[in-house]
């Protein structure tokens, strides 16, 4: 016999063919995540503050003086309302404070708000400033508002690292233990058993053909992610490239032991979401896992998926350096080993 | 063992837990031979072959392939045998030639066939380009045969090749293996088809319930079974069996089911002898022939005269 490296390549060759000619797998491993960026940038797109709704009731000495201090200022949406009308709103809820002008000189502006809502609280501060610099007031002390957000600080610029998660997390599960069951179920792996074929050569297959599909996912991704929300990389591309294909390496582990006893698709399927549900929502996909109560935050932190995703996260929106990541690294590394040796041993053919 | 045996199984046993798949099977295939494993479904055919394969491991007894057991030796094995499963579903969307070209990796560069020459031979050139879920079902299972034969093995493996297959498809293959047989390869085939095994085969082994109970060539099953020839009979009035039994020529008599219609059948060697004798006592004995059927004898009346079921039983 002779011991070439030809078989393996052949494999992977075969997963790539089989790939890039089944519609729904592109769809959905590269389709997919893009529509979730575009739909999540768009529902959770940052704009300047909110503009917040301030009734004055109309009538009264100096009104017409008043609205036209509050109008200036483009943070709020000012509407004259007579006074019961505007109390029906404040009760609402969808005016926050409602203005009354003093009744004659020398009286009081009167402000009626919920003190218990923190909103309120807030505007009714920052009306009173307004009216109380128009009267003349000077702040002793000079400061300044600087309201540009920090690099990479936007919900999309944290989104997309953990949409690639996902995308990582599912592509490497659905890749291996899908295709492997499938196999089996088929009975294409028994007949691959009955050849001369190496069973390493098999599975090795899988992680090769990643070598494709990893780059692919992350380029495709973050290209589209720049394009359409200037979504920026700050750390290197490579570091990003690498960890990816570890993170994917470790990822297919997971697969492996998904099938390595499932007889029938169905099995599979409800194996891998069993495994990829809960990280997608403990792993800080959609949101940070700093929301999970804090005594759950050590046993998130040593997810496959929470690893991948810090780490990806320091690298591509603080700039940090792969070789700063060891403990994301060596999470990964503990599970990728684990869970392929386990696999193995597990593993069935027939 | 003799350099002439392929395959040697002694008191081979297959047991799964709540099942008892093969019970005691012996069976020898001479090298250049094209055996055939004929039995109705479940019969175990489908697990001796994969024990043969090397696919299952036994519970008990020894088999040996081309001389090793598959202990220790299933490299070297796999890469003398050929296999065509009873059912393989392969890439429905890679075309024929890369399947072909895939399972050729698998093999000694140097031993295994051209796929050219293979895709020829296969009458598989036409499609060489076209998507395995594109095939008919003939055309798989002549791809699922090339596969098998693409490493150039000593012994081929074919599991029920021809089920669910069209006539014609059915008899494209038949050639097929005939072509094989004739250039010396040993083919180990299962089948719940006779006329398959009568075609094909230079010896068949009949299972039943995981046992070898008879063995030869289609034309020794069938004489020692009775004859070659059968009359089924029926008469009015209904005269009974033992009224023919001394008649000229007649080895055996069989009831056939009422299923079947009733009556019975006598098994003869010469029906041009046992015929005039069998109308002078139906003359004598003043019965007419409700139903009269002269016919060659199968495998399956082999197969009914041990058993008492068809073959066809599902």
């Amino acid at each position: 016999m002779t011991y070439s490296m030809t078989p393996l390549l052949a494999l992977a060759g075969v997963r790539i063919k089989e790939f890039f000619r089944e519609p729904g797998a592109i769809f959905w491993t590269f389709g997919f995540p893009l529509l979730l960026t575009v739909a999540l940038g768009i529902a959770f797109r940052t704009e300047g503050p909110p503009r917040s709704t301030v009734a004055l009731v109309y009538g009264g000495a100096g009104a017409p003086a008043l609205l036209a201090t509050l109008r200036a200022e483009p943070a709020l949406s000012v509407e004259p309302l007579s006074a019961e009308i505007a109390a029906a709103r404040l009760r609402g809820g969808d005016v926050l404070l409602v203005v009354e002008p003093p009744a004659s000189s020398g009286q009081p502006v009167v402000y009626r708000f919920d003190p218990a809502r923190p909103d309120a609280l807030a505007i009714r501060r920052q009306v009173d400033e307004l009216l109380q610099r128009a009267a003349g007031r000077t702040n002793p002390l000079p400061t300044r508002d600087e309201t540009a957000l920090a690099r990479g600080a936007r919900y999309i610029d944290w989104l997309v690292p953990g949409l690639l998660g996902m995308q990582l997390l599912s592509g490497a599960l659905w890749g291996t233990a899908w295709i492997i069951v499938n196999a089996r179920q088929r009975k294409l792996l028994k007949r691959l058993t009955a050849t001369p074929m190496r069973h390493g050569h098999y599975l090795l297959s899988f992680r090769l053909s990643g070598l494709l599909f990893v780059p692919l996912q992350v380029i495709v991704l973050f290209a589209f992610a720049r394009w359409t929300f200037g979504v920026k990389m700050y750390g290197s591309p490579v570091a990003v490239l690498a960890l990816s294909l570890f993170a994917s390496w470790s990822f297919a582990g997971l697969g492996l032991l998904c099938a390595s006893r499932a007889q029938n698709n169905e099995t599979a399927n409800g194996l891998v979401n069993l495994v990829t549900l809960p990280m997608f929502m403990l792993s800080g996909v959609f949101f940070s896992s700093a929301r999970f109560p804090t005594f759950l935050h050590p046993f998130i932190r040593l997810l496959p998926l929470s690893a991948y995703n810090d780490a990806l996260r320091h690298i591509v929106n603080d700039g940090a350096s792969l070789a700063s990541q060891g403990v994301p690294l060596g999470v990964l590394a503990v599970w990728g080993v684990a869970t392929s040796a386990i696999a193995l041993r597990l593993f069935r053919w027939g | 063992m003799q350099p002439h045996v392929a395959i040697r199984i002694s008191n081979l046993v297959k047991r799964y837990a709540d099942v008892v798949a093969v019970n005691g099977l012996d069976l020898e295939v001479g090298l250049g031979e094209c055996y055939g494993l004929l039995g109705p479904n479940g019969a175990g055919k489908t697990t001796t072959v994969e024990i043969m394969e090397g696919l299952l491991p036994p519970t008990a007894g020894t088999v040996e392939v081309l001389g090793q057991t598959w202990t220790g030796n299933g490299e070297d094995l796999r890469a003398r045998i050929g296999v065509t499963l009873q059912e393989t579903k392969l890439w429905e969307k890679l075309t024929v030639e890369e399947t072909l070209r895939l399972f050729r990796t698998f093999y000694d560069d140097r031993r295994a066939l051209k796929v050219k020459d293979l895709l020829e031979e296969m009458q598989l050139t036409e499609k060489r380009a076209t998507w395995v879920q594109k095939l008919s079902g003939g055309q798989r299972q002549r791809l699922a045969v090339a596969l098998g034969l693409i490493g150039d093995p000593e012994i081929l493996f074919l599991d029920e090749p021809t089920t669910g297959l069209d006539p014609q498809s059915r008899r494209a293959l038949w050639d097929t293996i005939a072509t094989l047989k004739k250039r010396g390869k040993t083919v180990v085939l299962t089948t719940h088809y006779m006329d398959e095994a009568e075609r094909l085969c230079d010896r068949v082994g009949i299972v039943d319930h995981g046992k070898l109970i008879a063995q030869g060539t289609p034309a020794e099953l069938i004489h020692q079974s009775g004859g070659f020839h059968l009359v089924e009979l029926q008469t009015a009035p209904e005269l009974p069996p033992e009224a023919f039994s001394d008649l000229v020529g007649v080895r055996a008599i069989r009831q056939r089911e009422s299923a079947l219609g009733g009556g019975f059948a006598l098994a003869v060697d010469e029906p041009h002898v046992a015929l005039p004798a069998l109308f002078a006592r139906l003359a004598e004995r003043q019965a007419k022939p409700t139903r009269l059927v002269s016919r060659a004898a199968t495998l399956d009346d082999v197969f009914l005269s041990l058993t008492g079921r068809t073959l066809r039983e599902d």
